[in-house]
């Protein structure tokens, strides 16, 4: 099963990032790559690393993602679709949406119905990386708030248009 | 049960595909996004050899990757905004002043 899991997971990153290579398209390749991380997330879970794997969805499909898909926004702005394809477009994100409905109505019935179910002990050991973040790496953590208030203030002085040439 | 040797074979095919899509490619953010893919081949590489010796200090390392990854997203997308107001365009080409 796991192995099952293992090479369907790795087929899906790999053959997603020979598509990004492939496709010329930059949006498609930035979506291309949001399934790449949640795969390696998935691969990531198969590693004992629960916490690992939903900081990657969370951060990198997330997060990161939006910001590649911002920034093409800004970069390439294009006509929109051709009418016939918005026809398309409409019922295919119907089903979809409905999907998403439906998971999540799912997900609300357990939580709510069933009560909560406890995180079992010793996942992932969360409690041990807790204790390593925070007692013998406590000095790169908080240089690592450093590092993202320099990242913050480098981009909006070098994004900031100047006031006077 | 997986061998660690799997995963890092994974590892592997994910760096070269994008040092691969690095060189292959001529935008700005296309580039970007290779870079991130060998950040991440590195993040899986780590937990692999983490699962075989047992140890959890590999999570503490790959959350320091992602943030720098982070940091870096952001100041790269910052750059490339920067290019292209100049430019008026993302490719490679079109920035090579510096070239000898």
């Amino acid at each position: 099963m796991a192995w099952l899991l293992f090479i369907f997971l790795s087929i899906v990153c790999a053959g997603s990032v020979a598509a990004m290579i492939i496709s010329k398209n930059q949006a498609h390749n930035a979506l291309f790559l949001v399934l790449a991380f949640a795969a390696l997330g998935g691969v990531f879970g198969l590693l004992d690393a629960p916490f690992v794997a939903v900081v990657q969805i969370i951060i990198y499909a997330g997060a990161i993602m939006v910001l590649f898909i911002f920034a093409i926004m800004m970069i390439n702005l294009k006509e929109g679709l051709p009418a016939e394809r918005k026809k398309i477009i409409y019922p295919i994100a119907g089903v979809l949406g409905i999907v998403l409905l439906l998971e999540l109505v799912a997900v609300a019935r357990r939580a709510f119905l069933q009560g909560a179910e406890a995180v079992p002990a010793g996942a992932g050991n969360l409690a041990g990386i807790g204790h390593l973040l925070f007692k013998d790496y406590l000095y790169p953590f908080e240089i690592t708030s450093v590092l993202l208030i320099a990242a913050l203030v480098g981009a909006m002085v070098l994004s900031s248009k100047k006031e006077s040439p | 049960m997986i061998p660690a040797s799997a995963f890092l074979v994974l590892a592997i095919i994910l760096f070269g595909l994008g040092i691969l899509a690095f060189f292959i490619k001529r935008d700005l953010l296309t580039q970007f996004m290779a870079v991130e893919i060998m950040l991440n081949a590195g993040n899986l590489a780590f937990l692999a050899l983490a699962k075989a010796s047992a140890r959890a200090e590999a999570q503490v390392i790959v959350f320091f990757v992602l943030t720098v990854a982070a940091a870096e997203a952001v100041v790269g997308m910052a750059i490339v905004l920067h290019v292209f107001r100049q430019k008026k365009s993302v490719r490679t080409e079109d920035a090579s002043e510096l070239k000898g």
